[in-house]
């Protein structure tokens, strides 16, 4: 598996359970549109996230990651 | 005091009818309908309550019904104090009904000088700037001082002020869970160590009424070489050796950098500042957006604003009375089978909480119709989706008054059955 495959599977791990609808993930899953998150959820992944690769990912960022590809890219430029 | 109005039953907000194409705010269209149906059931709108005569910091008329006021940030009762009043009188008598004018120009007046003389007196700081608001207070100190390239770290529970600063600078931010240390530690450890950083805490958190564990977050923000701000909006007047707040009581008044506070709770009546200690903080004035582009506050309002703080300094009796009304009603709704936002009474907040809408409006209704008004919160004000009714106290409600409150809050809970 490349880095980026790898951190696609760290991160859908993650989503699995905020997954109530059970939606399949992939880069063009969104998260508003298709998991149907609120923002108190989206607050409680973003922290596991962050920990999970001991990064910060600021709320200015947060405003431009709309789908499941987005955040893995953002999440393997942070970590690099 | 006003001449008697009318209530809306409701505000009508939505009309029949499909929006024309193109219809800015066809967006709110599902708030619109969750009102709506909320008050097809037939209960009166909650944030449509008109309060026909005010009696006393403690009691108004609505709907025509004498109501005891338990929903106003009025802690310290300071509305109707004689010399404040009469301090408002006479600055409205000598200097107008307003300044038309920024306070960088024509709208700093003698007594915005005083107000200011009299926040310094009271914090112990050198430096005191007076806003026309709270929330233009936060919006102006947080956006100035946190610019490109820094960071600011906030509470995920903190005020919409506090998160709009944020939106009207450039700064990036980032949240940690609400009051933990760990997260706030464990943040700060991952950024940039040369950046600057502003740290935000609140003393109080009303939604809840909580308070922050200032002493331990003061620690670790000072340990990362950030500077703290700390907002007392809930706190000042009733915390403390000298009523300054949480951050005083906390013992940590030497680390915190600026203190953000306003005069529409305690000090009872509006207008909002911040005071500091930082040598160079008087430039705020010259580069703070939400202070140099709008009007300053009225001669009368910095006088009542004024002549209250100062009166402020040497309450201990309406201190200690608001805490015993506190602690009083706490034990009380608990005794009746509620549930509230924090397991003791830590501020003069209490917030009762409810299931779902359903349920808390029926019970707010019921007050009302018993003869207390409290405030209702929901989502996205409140944390955590939760539905609430907010209680929060005054130095001036009497003993008797509580008594009452208590009886009203067992019928009304019974009444809906939500207490047994």
């Amino acid at each position: 598996m490349s880095d980026r495959d790898q951190t696609f599977a760290k991160v859908t791990q993650a989503i699995e359970p905020f997954n109530k609808k059970q939606a399949a993930l992939t880069d063009d899953t969104s998260f508003a549109r298709d998991l149907e998150w609120d923002s108190l959820t989206v607050m409680d992944f973003v922290a596991a996230i962050e920990d999970e690769f001991d990064i910060i990912i600021t709320m200015n960022m947060q405003a431009e990651i709309e789908t499941v590809g987005q955040l893995v890219d953002a999440v393997e430029k942070l970590k690099a | 005091m006003s001449d008697a109005a009318t209530t809306p039953d409701a505000v009508r907000l939505g009309d029949e009818g499909t929006p024309p194409a193109g219809d800015l705010l066809s967006k709110f269209d599902a708030l619109i309908a969750e009102r709506q149906a909320l008050l097809d059931t037939g209960v009166r709108d909650p944030y449509a309550i008109v309060m026909e005569e005010v009696l006393s910091p403690t009691a108004a008329i609505i709907s025509g019904r004498e109501t005891i006021l338990l929903g106003t940030y009025n802690y310290m009762g300071m509305t109707f104090d004689p010399d404040v009043v009469a301090a408002g009188k006479q600055a409205l008598d000598e200097f107008g009904a307003g300044t038309t004018g920024s306070r960088v120009l024509n709208g700093t007046y003698q007594g915005h000088r005083e107000c200011e003389d009299a926040l310094k007196e009271f914090y112990g700081t050198s430096s005191a700037i007076v806003f026309s608001t709270g929330y233009q207070a936060n919006l102006g100190v947080i956006s100035t001082l946190a610019g490109k390239g820094d960071y600011i770290i906030l509470d995920a529970d903190s005020h919409a002020s506090i998160y709009d600063g944020c939106w009207l600078g450039n700064a990036e931010v980032v949240r940690f869970r609400h009051n933990s240390v760990e997260d706030l530690d464990k943040r700060l450890g991952r950024l940039p160590r040369e950046a600057g950083k502003l740290v935000i805490l609140e003393g109080v958190y009303s939604m809840l009424g909580d308070i922050a564990p200032l002493k331990e977050m003061v620690a670790v923000a000072k340990k990362h070489g950030c500077m703290i701000l700390c907002d007392e909006a809930h706190g000042m007047g009733f915390f403390g050796e000298h009523g300054r707040g949480v951050f005083e009581e906390a013992g940590v008044s030497d680390d915190i950098d600026f203190v953000v506070g306003t005069f529409s709770k305690s000090v009872g009546t509006v207008g909002g500042f911040c005071v500091s200690n930082h040598p160079k903080f008087e430039v705020l004035r010259l580069v703070c957006r939400p202070y140099v582009f709008t009007a300053s506050l009225p001669p009368s309002v910095v006088a009542t604003a004024a002549a209250s703080i100062r009166k402020l300094m040497h309450a201990g009796e309406k201190r200690a009375h608001l805490w015993k009304n506190s602690r009083r009603l706490h034990q009380g709704l608990r005794d009746l089978g509620y549930t509230l936002g924090t397991p003791t009474a830590q501020s003069a907040i209490i917030a009762v909480i409810f299931p779902d809408q359903e349920t808390a409006v029926g019970v707010w209704q019921a007050l009302l119709e018993l003869g207390l008004y409290v405030n209702m919160a929901r989502p996205p004000a409140t944390p955590a989706g939760m539905f609430l009714l907010r209680c929060s106290l005054c130095a001036a409600h009497t003993d008797e008054q509580v008594g009452q409150i208590l009886e009203m809050f067992a019928t009304a809970g019974r009444a809906v059955g939500c207490i047994a």
